[in-house]
C-alpha cells in the first residue's frame, strides 16, 4: 500500500506529555475532545495545521515517558497515516503498532516540514519526489507486522486468538 | 552459556532456553491498569471478546477475564477524584473489578507500583503494567514491564503476551555512598549517562557491593528510573534483604533466589565507584539533563515548591530521612513543601513513627498516597513561571500540569534541604 502525505516536522525526545498533556487527564475516556491539544505542548498550532493523510516526521526517541496509549490514539484521532523518527521509545512504538498507527524508524534529516512524501509501507521505502530522496525504513519484527497487517492488536487477536509470531 | 536475569526468568516461566534477541510468547504472572489506562482497556478487552476468536460460544460476548487472581486495578492517580469525568472512570473500574472478581486497589491505599511489592510480586514473575514505571518491580527480580492498554487488554483475555528477550547493561557499583548521597542520586548519574535514549529495548540490571548493601527501598529507586534511559526493565538479584522484605509481608514461602549466571553475557558493563558520587539533579526538561549539585548551587536556583512522594521516592526510608532533616527546622519562607507518601502502609507506619508531626511542624502540606502531583492532575500545580523541586522520575515540560513551569528532580534529602534552604542546595551541608 501506498501512503501520500505532508510533513510535520518535530525535535529529538518528544514526549507523551507534549502529546496529550497531563492537564487533560479527565478527557482520556473523551478521545476527540482530548485530541483537540494533540502536541500542544511541542507545536501549539499543530492541531489546526494537521490533515487526514498527514505525516509527523520527528528526531530521536520520540513518545518516550509514559505508557499512555492515548497518545498515538489521538494523533491517529487528527489523520495522520504515519509517524517517521530516527528512533521511539519502546511502549509508544508497540502502542502505536496495536492501534495500526504505523511507525517507521529512518533517517529523517532531510525531511523538512511541508515536504510531501510517498510511503511504500510494504516495500519499506519513503519517497520525496521533488526532492529526488529515496529513504529505506528499518523492517519491523514479525509479529508487528502481521498486527498492522491485521489493523491493529484487538483486530489480530479476534482473528487468530492469539499472536501469530 | 550464562544468562542474565531477564533470560533467567523468561527460560523459567517458558519452561525452554531463551537468550537475548528471541521473540516469545510468555505466560503472565500478574497485570495491571489504573485509573489513567484502565478505562481503555477495558473498552479494548470488550471490543476483543466480541464475535471473534476469543468471543463465548455462539459468538456471546463474554467480559470475563482470563485470571482475576493475577489481575490488579488500582485506582492511584485521582486520589480522591477531583472532577466528575474521573469519578466515572473509577466507578467504571470499580465495577468491572466486581464483575471479573479483579483486584481492586481503592483509592487511598497507594500507588500502584508500590502496592505491588507491597502485596502482589514474587521473584521470578513476568509483571505486565498499563503504567511505564511497571519497571519498579524488578527490584524484587521479577521481570516487569510497561506496556499500553491494548496489550496489557490482551493479557487480560488470554493470560500472555509478546515480547522480546532483551539485551542487558550491566551497570556494576561497588564502594559506599558518601553521607548525603542515596540510591536516586546513583540512577540520576546513570540516566545522565546512557541518556533518554541510551537503553532503549534493553534491560539494566543492577549488581555489585552497594546493590547488595541497598535496602530495597533504595533498589525499588533504582528499577523506577530505568524507563527513563529508555529500557524496558530493570533488575536487581535477589538475596537475603528481598527474602526479608517478603516475610515481613506474610510471603517468605514465595523466596526465589534469581541471580545471572558469572558467564552471563551483557551487551554493555558499566562500573561505577559509589564512593566518589555526590549529590544531583536533573534539570529542566528531561531526566538526563542531569548535574551535580556542585555545579548547580552557584547559580542561586530558587524553588517555589518542594514535592516528596511518588513511587520513586515516597517510601518509609525515604520519610524517615526527609524527617531527619527537618527535625526543627522550618520551611525557608516562600516554598511550600507538599509530601505524599507512597501507600497507606507507608502512611500509617510514617504515624506510627511519628515522622508526620515533624513533617506539618515543617511546615508541610501532607496529601494523600496517589500520583496527583507527578502527573499535573491534582494537588501542587505550578503557576506560570515557577520552579518545583521533586523527588520524582519526571521533568518533561507540562509534566506538573503547566508547561510554563520548571521542575527539577533530586534526592528525598536534597529535595527537604532545599526546602529549609529555599534554593537548590547539597544535602551534605547539613551536619
Amino acid at each position: 500500500m501506498i501512503i501520500k502525505g505532508k510533513v510535520h516536522k518535530f525535535g529529538d525526545n518528544i514526549s507523551t506529555d507534549l502529546i496529550a498533556p497531563g492537564r487533560y487527564f479527565h478527557l482520556r475516556n473523551n478521545l476527540p475532545e482530548l485530541a483537540k491539544h494533540t502536541l500542544e505542548d511541542a507545536n501549539p498550532g499543530f492541531i489546526k495545521k494537521v490533515k487526514s493523510g498527514d505525516f509527523i516526521v520527528a528526531g530521536k526517541n520520540f513518545g518516550m515517558g509514559s505508557s499512555r496509549e492515548h497518545a498515538p490514539a489521538i494523533i491517529k484521532l487528527c489523520g495522520v497515516k504515519a509517524i517517521l523518527a530516527k528512533s521511539f521509545a519502546r511502549i509508544f512504538f508497540r502502542n502505536a503498532i496495536n492501534i495500526g498507527l504505523p511507525v517507521l524508524e529512518c533517517e529523517t534529516e532531510k525531511i523538512a516540514r511541508g515536504d510531501e512524501l510517498e510511503i511504500d509501507l510494504a516495500k519499506g521505502i519513503i519517497k520525496n519526489r521533488k526532492k529526488g530522496l529515496e529513504l529505506i525504513f528499518r523492517p519491523l519484527p514479525k509479529v508487528m507486522v502481521n498486527i498492522l497487517r491485521d489493523g491493529g492488536l484487538v483486530e489480530h487477536i479476534r482473528k487468530h486468538g492469539g499472536f501469530q509470531l | 552459556m550464562g544468562k542474565t536475569i531477564s533470560e533467567k526468568i523468561i527460560t523459567s516461566r517458558l519452561g525452554r532456553e531463551v537468550t537475548a534477541g528471541d521473540i516469545v510468547i510468555v505466560p503472565v504472572d500478574l497485570c495491571m491498569v489504573q485509573d489513567g489506562t484502565g478505562p481503555l482497556a477495558i473498552k479494548q478487552l470488550r471490543k476483543l471478546k466480541r464475535g471473534g476468536a476469543l468471543s463465548g460460544p455462539g459468538g456471546a460476548v463474554d467480559c470475563g477475564i482470563f485470571a482475576p487472581e493475577k489481575t490488579i486495578i488500582f485506582l492511584d492517580h485521582a486520589v480522591p477524584s477531583p472532577r466528575k469525568e474521573l469519578s466515572n472512570v473509577q466507578r467504571e473500574l470499580r465495577d468491572f473489578a466486581r464483575e471479573t472478581k479483579a483486584n481492586l486497589s481503592e483509592i487511598g491505599e497507594g500507588i500502584s507500583h508500590q502496592r505491588l511489592v507491597e502485596s502482589f510480586v514474587n521473584p521470578g514473575n513476568i509483571v505486565i503494567g498499563a503504567d511505564s514505571h511497571t519497571c519498579t518491580s524488578g527490584a524484587l527480580a521479577a521481570f516487569a514491564t510497561g506496556m499500553g492498554s491494548t496489550d496489557v487488554a490482551v493479557v487480560m483475555a488470554t493470560g500472555k503476551t509478546w515480547l522480546k528477550v532483551p539485551l542487558t547493561f550491566l551497570i556494576n557499583v561497588e564502594g559506599d555512598f558518601p553521607q548525603g548521597v542515596c540510591a536516586k542520586d546513583l540512577i540520576l548519574y546513570i540516566i545522565g549517562m546512557l541518556r533518554a535514549d541510551g537503553a532503549t529495548y534493553r534491560a539494566l540490571e543492577f549488581a555489585g557491593k552497594a546493590v547488595e548493601k541497598m535496602s530495597i527501598s533504595g533498589r525499588l529507586t533504582l528499577c523506577n528510573m530505568a524507563v527513563e534511559s529508555g529500557a524496558k526493565a530493570g533488575l536487581v538479584a535477589s538475596d537475603s534483604l528481598t527474602r526479608a522484605y517478603l516475610k515481613e509481608r506474610g510471603r517468605e514461602k514465595r523466596y526465589k533466589e534469581i541471580k545471572a549466571d558469572k558467564d552471563a553475557k551483557y551487551e554493555r558493563v558499566f562500573e561505577i565507584d559509589a564512593s566518589k558520587l555526590e549529590p544531583m539533579i536533573a534539570c529542566p526538561e528531561t531526566p538526563d539533563n542531569v548535574k551535580p549539585i556542585s555545579q548547580i548551587k552557584a547559580k542561586n536556583v530558587r524553588i517555589d515548591q518542594v514535592f516528596i512522594g511518588t513511587c520513586t521516592n515516597g517510601r518509609i526510608e525515604d520519610l524517615r530521612l526527609v524527617a531527619e532533616i527537618l527535625k526543627g527546622r522550618k520551611c525557608a519562607p516562600g516554598v511550600r513543601l507538599i509530601i505524599a507518601p507512597a501507600s497507606r502502609q507507608v502512611y500509617l507506619q510514617a504515624v506510627k513513627e511519628g515522622i508526620f508531626e515533624i513533617l506539618i511542624g515543617a511546615g508541610a502540606t501532607i496529601l494523600n498516597p496517589g500520583c496527583g502531583p507527578c502527573v499535573g492532575l491534582q494537588g501542587g500545580i505550578l503557576a506560570d513561571n515557577e520552579k518545583c523541586l521533586s523527588t520524582a522520575n519526571r521533568n518533561f515540560k507540562g509534566r506538573m500540569g503547566n508547561p510554563n513551569s520548571q521542575i527539577y528532580l533530586s534526592s528525598p534529602a536534597t529535595a527537604a534541604w532545599t526546602a529549609v534552604k529555599g534554593k537548590l542546595s547539597d544535602p551534605r551541608e547539613t551536619t
